[in-house]
């Protein structure tokens, strides 16, 4: 290969690089391992997590322990699935983008919206997404309102790419964990771009979409609304709720927990804003021979046609996973999915009743939920999750990292793998954890301070 | 050697048109708790009238029809995949299996870090290579993929000069640079400035020169560049740039050809985004997922994403542990939910232990040797002739041809010979970028290919130019042999179709 080439050794070709800029010496990394040492080594440090096959895990704040189908597995582990590109080359990638064509599909169904894209990164950044798409189709107005419910993790990353389109944000608060409707549509005006909801919100409450929306409509502003795709197999779904964008976290759907990632995020629009949607979106059309197939549409809006005017920088997402969430929705089809929406209402209508019956528990608020809910503890909520985690359940979220104002606050996520047995654990575990607190709470304060907790 | 068993008898079906009423695979569990009636948990008008349409099918027929989708792909384990700037490499399934450990993939994102040691330290352990790696001493992991990475670092820039009470405008690339590139520089608020490219592919100096100045936040650089060619002023550029109070960007697309060679922090870069789905080995799975961290200089340090993987030293001769670091006041905040694609890290850490520091080395020594060795076969015979290298030196990783020659002389286009690759079983270069080379093709062959796969290859470019000067329509009426032929993509954007209508 040298001589077809023309040089004695591979260390002419890097002499293209200056040599003061070249690496000096091997890098200051181990040396290589076998197969077998490296797996070791993987399984060592994957022995140091407590998984959610080690602990009943009630932990949700947007990831969820759902059943993952074996069949999804089987098929997303294809190599023709796993190591493809990007389908540039439409006639040998049918059957990525048909993939893609059925997930939009589905999404587009489950959101009650026309257009969906073929996935973003993941659920935060899909609603930061959202801001920069509503300042491009509201001429330039830069300012959002959004909802204190939204996800916080959503609103951080809104707030961190905002400061790229200049855009200011205000947040509404919430009364009873649903959003102030007044308060919202004082903030809204004729500037307001967009308008962010959540539903479900963070605190698991559903937000009455639809009369919420009428402040953004009035003032021309966009409404943006984030669902639990899991949910939408009972809750109205955005598109009928007059939402011009719904999107979200895409994990509940056949994907893995994955300390966070990957995942997906989904986004579906209005008609109108087809060709101002980020991402890759797939399209029906025909081939010479009048064969049916699809291609990637719409590719004028993307930045490898387009560059600095393109409608987002996204490239590389997050095509395996939206697959992965293709393969899940088919499996539980119409019936299922519908049935497993019902059923974590129930148990989570259960779970509520259940923990709200334990000493030192009440709730939240008294807004209805679906798969989340927020409890108020009478004792410290990291004391007692970590009683709680010494009896192998991962009780829940406290809400006081995220909301100063819950500080008390426990958030528990409902799905089809707690069952009743696991929730009446939980709620003799917390009875048990706050009880003991208390106790150890006397007994200090006995001998150090007076104060005792709320 | 012509691909065979097409499938093209065999229209394209949904799953929504094999679906039958009453059908279903998943059987759920029993509620197992009062089932009162919906409307009594949640008000009517917030409840969904019908549910969403869905396949009614069962389980066979879902796995046959996503096997039968499925070889209706092309795929990096079927066949050389030489698209350039993507760096098609190997997979190697140990990541999968590691990745699917319970331990990592069953582990919820909130997980208090006391209990998400493993995974932690695996990270750090990421940050800490990717950082000797660029040579540069800080990582954020969080980005998703290249794109991301860049959009954070034009973040972080824009939050360093901020800092110093100073707001830029401008951001400067080279004509070459990748698409996301100015796409990127848009969505960050800053205006793109074009440099031009000189005679021997690198940045054309005096016309940087003109360019630079205060308004200047950053230049974006890849470094080889998208002609494969490394920039031999890299060093002056960085000091042009510094003058004037600047960033330097490295868009780490094509890392691959230098690993453990040159580190874009000696080359005076303060940012880089690295895609774990190129240089180390994550399947691109048709279009992600991927990661996009990146290494930074001290200076960018403090703005970077919240949160940071930290180690903290152990004190009485315990062992060190690791934690999530929330608590960053000059942080540009969050660019995602949670802690990023962490299954993406566990498969690079993993390709990283495996090959270690001289495994690294090699890995880009060969990838160099393949794309170098490609190009010398490609000079000869008819490529030589109808496909000149558009850039005459030694290459790094990717080499660009012309196809300018070929369609004027054979009257086929660079899309035409792309697509006529299809039938011989190989997935196409990309084609048409970077943007000044005419008819351009750009070939990355990576280090995990041989030299029979290379030569094959090459002799089948060889016989598609021979048979077009025979027969051009071969390869104008190209593919023959795929699943379907070319597709209209202009009646896709013009009538765009992206769902299937239900009834």
């Amino acid at each position: 290969m040298l001589a077809a080439i023309g040089v004695e050794s591979t260390a002419e070709l890097f002499e293209q690089i200056p040599a003061p800029l070249r690496v000096d010496g091997p890098l200051a990394l181990p040396a290589g391992m076998s197969e077998a040492e490296v797996y070791e080594r993987l399984v060592e440090l994957a022995s140091r997590n407590v998984d959610r096959e080690e602990q009943i895990c009630f932990l949700g704040a947007g990831m969820y322990d759902h059943y993952v189908p074996a069949i999804v597995d089987a098929i997303t582990q294809r190599s023709e699935f796993l190591t493809p590109y990007t389908p540039y080359q439409p006639e040998i990638s049918q059957g990525g983008l048909q993939a893609m064509f059925e997930f939009q599909t589905m999404m587009s169904e489950l959101t009650g919206l026309p257009v969906s894209n073929a996935g973003l990164y993941e659920g935060p950044s899909s609603v930061a997404s959202a801001g920069y798409l509503a300042i491009g189709a509201t001429k330039g107005r830069r300012r959002f309102v959004v909802s204190h419910g939204v996800h916080p993790q959503s609103r951080e990353t809104l707030a961190t790419y905002a400061t790229g389109f200049d855009a200011t944000i205000q947040e509404v608060g919430l009364d009873d964990g649903l959003t102030d409707a007044a308060a919202l549509a004082e903030a809204v005006d004729g500037e307001t771009a967009a308008v962010f909801l959540q539903s479900p919100n963070f605190l698991g409450a559903i937000e009455d979409v639809e009369r919420l929306g009428a402040a953004a409509r009035e003032h021309g502003a966009l409404l943006v609304v984030a669902v639990d795709p899991m949910t939408l197999g009972v809750l109205k779904p955005p598109g009928e709720c007059g939402a011009d964008i719904a999107l979200g976290e895409g994990q509940p759907l056949g994907n893995r927990l994955d300390f966070g990632g990957p995942s997906f995020g989904f986004f579906c629009g209005s008609e109108e804003l087809i060709r101002r949607m980020p991402g890759r979106i797939a399209g029906e059309t025909d081939d010479v021979d009048g064969r049916r197939g699809f291609v990637l549409a719409l590719q004028t809006r993307e930045q490898h046609i387009r560059r600095e005017k393109a409608t987002h920088n996204i490239c590389t997402a997050q095509a395996l996973n939206a697959l992965a969430a293709t393969i899940h929705l088919a499996w539980l089809g119409r019936e299922g999915f519908r049935e497993l929406g019902e059923l974590l209402v129930r148990r989570t209508a259960y779970a509520r009743e259940r923990l709200a019956a334990v000493q030192g528990v009440e709730l939240l608020h008294e807004a209805p939920v679906a798969r989340e809910l927020a409890l108020r503890l009478d004792a410290p909520v990291e004391a007692v999750l970590e009683r709680c985690a010494e009896r192998g359940i991962a009780a829940g979220y406290p809400l006081g990292r995220e909301y100063p104002e819950y500080e008390d606050g426990l958030l528990v996520a409902i799905t089809e793998r707690r069952s009743r047995e696991q929730i009446d654990a939980l709620a003799e575990a917390l009875g048990a954890a706050i009880q003991a607190e208390h106790g150890d709470s006397v007994a200090n304060s006995a001998t150090k301070s007076p104060g005792a907790p709320r | 050697m012509i691909a065979e068993a097409p499938m093209q008898g065999e229209r394209a079906e949904t799953i929504f048109e094999k679906s039958k009423a009453g059908r279903r695979a998943a059987v759920l569990p029993d509620a197992g708790v009062p089932e009162p009636p919906l409307e009594e948990l949640i008000p009517a008008k917030l409840l969904r009238a019908e549910p969403p349409r869905r396949p009614e099918i069962a389980e066979p027929e879902i796995v046959r029809h996503y096997n039968r989708l499925s070889r209706r792909n092309f795929d990096l384990d079927t066949g050389l995949y030489p698209l350039g700037s993507c760096t098609m490499k190997h997979n190697p399934r140990l990541n999968e299996r590691v990745a699917a450990l319970p331990g990592h993939a069953g582990l919820h994102p909130a997980q208090e870090p006391k209990r998400a040691q493993g995974a932690l330290e695996l990270m750090w352990l990421l940050q800490e290579s990717l950082a000797e790696i660029c040579g540069l001493p800080h990582v954020s992991l969080q980005p998703s993929a290249g794109s991301h990475g860049e959009l954070a670092g034009l973040l972080l820039t824009r939050a360093f000069h901020a800092d110093r009470g100073e707001a830029r405008t401008k951001v400067l690339a080279p004509d070459t640079s990748h698409g996301t590139n100015p796409a990127s520089v848009t969505m960050a608020g800053y205006e793109i400035v074009k440099v031009a490219t000189d005679e021997r592919g690198g940045v054309e100096m005096d016309d940087l020169r003109a360019k630079v100045d205060d308004e200047v936040a950053c230049l974006m650089l890849t470094n080889p560049n998208t002609l494969g060619l490394f920039d031999e002023n890299i060093a002056e550029i960085a000091a042009l740039i510094h003058e004037v109070g600047g960033t330097l960007y490295y868009d780490g697309a094509n890392l691959n050809a230098v690993m453990g060679h040159s580190r874009p922090g000696d080359m005076g870069f303060d940012i880089v985004h690295v895609n774990l789905h190129k240089s180390f080995s994550q399947p691109h799975g048709g279009g992600g997922p991927g990661a996009g961290p990146i290494a930074v200089s001290e200076r960018i340090e403090p703005f970077l994403p919240r949160p940071q993987v930290v180690r903290r030293e152990g004190d009485n001769g315990s062992g060190p542990t690791y934690d999530l670091d929330f608590d960053r006041p000059k942080s540009i905040g969050r660019l995602r939910g949670f802690q990023g694609n962490f299954g993406v890290f566990v498969r690079s850490g993993t390709y990283i232990l495996s090959l270690g520091a001289d495994g690294l080395a090699e890995a880009s020594e060969t990838a160099v040797l393949n794309a170098n060795y490609l190009k010398a076969r490609l000079a000869q015979g008819r490529a030589g002739k109808y496909l000149p290298v558009a850039f005459d030196r030694h290459c790094m990783h990717e080499f660009v041809l012309s196809g300018k020659p070929m369609k004027k002389e054979l009257g086929i286009a660079t899309l035409d010979l792309a697509k006529r690759l299809l039938d011989f079983g190989f997935h196409p270069p990309t084609v048409y970028f970077p943007l000044l080379v005419e008819e351009a093709l750009m070939v990355e062959p990576t280090e995990t290919e041989t030299k029979e796969s290379l030569d094959a290859f090459a002799e089948a470019i060889e016989q598609i130019l021979t048979e077009a000067e025979e027969d051009p329509e071969k390869a104008k009426q190209a593919p023959h042999t795929t699943p379907v032929r070319r597709l209209d993509e202009v009646k896709a954007t013009r009538k765009p179709v992206v769902r299937q209508p239900l009834d």
